[in-house]
């Protein structure tokens, strides 16, 4: 594991992964997102963090390709917003909607199955699974439950370990701490940090801004669909303007 | 291993059964048409059910492509192919029923399914009834008169396998694993997006699927009855099967199964009331809302419908690290 992320550290960090260019999302006459610009480096994790409404999950339905906008985005150099959802996942990008999208009538080990909808791979399939389970420990225990009847902390996680299971390079994470306990969020998060450690983007969505930006390499502020700053996690988290905004 | 046993077992001995009662006079007439009629329902319901339970859509259609299968394979048999031709004959014209269907289904499903929401049922509405009018405008088929002189080719051997068949097709296309991304969009459609299913392509083949038995069922009818007009496939016979649908719940083949039977048995015990069948059918179904809602077996099914327990993928206890 640590030699994979000293590879990744010295090779592979100044590759971009991700590129956003002057990206717009509009609903009828309202502009959310008014050209926006970003980029994620290989083996990175990005936080976008903003007050409600500042446009962060149109932006990542945008990039999952679920919802129409205008401007570019390239992934690992290729354009991408000509292409659809499935197409997009099967690149290597995978999200963790908000309010996590768990198929509730379907069993934990069936909704991670539905990840690998498409493959035909059986191997890498299975070791998968057991990747996630190891990660997961508790969805293992809970295989054969219902997704509906676990808690919000194990559907998060079921969540998490779902988009893994399409073997993304870049997950894009929207709100993963939201109604949550405390604890439950130092968890994910340390669990988030585990899968980047393997050599994973991440693109964190939160409003939780302090504990993202601790957690990301870079992160952006967004205002009302822009971008007001930007910088290292450190150097955000300490922002007076961050501080006042976001923090109390 | 076992149940696999029990199944076939069952399945032999329906079989049987269903070439020992006509060979052998075990049941009169009426109850053999009866039992007919039911397997027809069974595969309309299972079929409907595939896109108003399992895909969480609202089709309101199925008579429509019923009335394909039926007016494709009647034409077939009564027009194309040579009577007293080879076996072949009446099986082929029931695939070329629920293919016309099929085909009609995809010209159905590639506009319904550009938008969400209730375009479905409009779309459908709408094509049930260019249908019908289609057919009572063309003089070749009899136009409103109907078609004459369809062979009573349906026998009940026919109609026990492919009520089997549309069972058997249904249920493994939904414990598939392609098939789940059916009931991922009904829990929850951009999720099953953002997991990379295409939901269009999925929804498209559900529909294709649903729309195949439905010609199928009409094709076994029209051979059955020996008579069909356009007026037969009107929107109340969308109706009956949309009752046995939500009477037997929505998400379930067994469910399906219990809701077709209830429904024909009801519809001939009832025969004698005469008009008031007309009353006591829709109350009982609104009884039915009232006090189930999901209709008798809403989203569980019989065991023996559901997938095999999967070896459990144990994760190794300790992992080096």
């Amino acid at each position: 594991m640590t030699s994979n992320s000293q590879i990744n550290k010295s090779t592979r960090l100044t590759d971009i992964l991700l590129e956003v260019r002057d990206l717009r999302v509009r609903y009828g006459h309202i502009e959310a997102v008014q050209g926006i610009s970003f980029k994620i480096l290989a083996g990175e994790i990005v936080a976008l963090v903003g007050a409600n409404g500042a446009g962060k999950s149109s932006i990542l339905r945008a990039i999952s390709g679920i919802l129409p906008f205008g401007g570019e985005v390239l992934f690992e150099g290729q354009p991408i917003q000509r292409l659809g959802s499935a197409a997009i996942v099967a690149l290597g990008i995978a999200q963790v909607p908000e309010g996590r999208g768990i198929f509730g009538t379907l069993t934990v080990k069936e909704n991670l199955r539905l990840a690998t909808w498409n493959r035909r791979d059986r191997r890498a399939i299975t070791a998968n699974l057991r990747h996630v389970f190891d990660l997961f420990p508790r969805l293992a225990e809970r295989q054969r439950q219902l997704g509906g009847t676990l808690s919000g902390g194990e559907q998060q996680m079921l969540a998490i370990a779902r988009a893994l299971m399409t073997r993304a390079k870049l997950l894009l994470l929207d709100e993963p701490s939201m109604g949550l306990a405390p604890m439950l969020v130092h968890e994910i998060f340390r669990i988030l940090k585990d899968i980047n450690r393997t050599g994973t983007s991440l693109l964190l969505v939160e409003q939780n801004a302090l504990m993202a930006l601790k957690a990301a390499s870079r992160g952006y502020v967004l205002e009302t669909g822009r971008i007001v700053l930007h910088g290292t996690g450190r150097e955000l988290a300490d922002h007076p303007r961050v501080k006042e905004a976001y923090l109390g | 291993m076992n149940r696999h046993w029990t199944i076939g077992l069952l399945l032999l001995a329906g079989a049987a059964l269903s070439w020992a009662i006509p060979r052998y006079e075990l049941l009169n007439p009426y109850l053999q048409a009866t039992l007919m009629y039911l397997g027809i329902n069974i595969i309309l319901a299972t079929s409907l059910n595939l896109i108003n339970g399992y895909l969480g859509e609202f089709s309101v259609g199925h008579a429509g492509f019923m009335a394909v299968g039926a007016y494709a394979s009647a034409i077939l048999t009564v027009m194309l192919l040579p009577v007293g031709a080879a076996a072949w004959r009446f099986p082929l014209a029931i695939m070329a029923g629920g293919c016309a269907a099929a085909l009609t289904g995809l010209v159905v499903a590639i506009p319904a399914f550009r938008t969400r929401g209730d375009y479905l049922a409009i779309v459908t509405l709408a094509f049930a009834m260019i249908v019908k009018s289609a057919l009572e405008n063309i003089n070749a088929v009899g136009g409103p008169r109907g078609l004459l002189g369809i062979e009573g080719l349906s026998t009940m051997p026919w109609i026990f396998a492919w009520t089997v068949l549309s069972v058997w097709v249904i249920r493994n296309f939904v414990y598939s694993n392609p098939g789940r991304g059916v009931l991922a969009i009904r829990e929850d459609e951009v999720a099953a997006e953002l997991m990379g299913v295409n939901t269009r392509r999925v929804k498209i083949r559900a529909f294709m699927i649903a729309s195949f038995f439905a010609g199928v069922a009409g094709g076994l009818f029209a051979h059955l009855l020996q008579f069909i007009s356009p007026r037969i496939f009107d929107i109340t016979k969308t109706t009956d099967i949309l009752v046995m649908v939500y009477l037997g719940g929505v998400g379930s083949i067994g469910g399906s199964i219990v809701g077709a039977s209830m429904f024909t048995v009801l519809q001939e015990c009832l025969r004698p009331l005469g008009v008031w069948r007309m009353v006591i059918m829709p109350l009982l179904l609104v009884l039915l809302m009232l006090f189930r809602p999901r209709g008798i077996m809403g989203l569980r099914d019989f065991p023996w419908f559901r997938p095999s327990v999967e070896c459990p993928q144990r994760p190794p206890e300790t992992h080096p690290s």
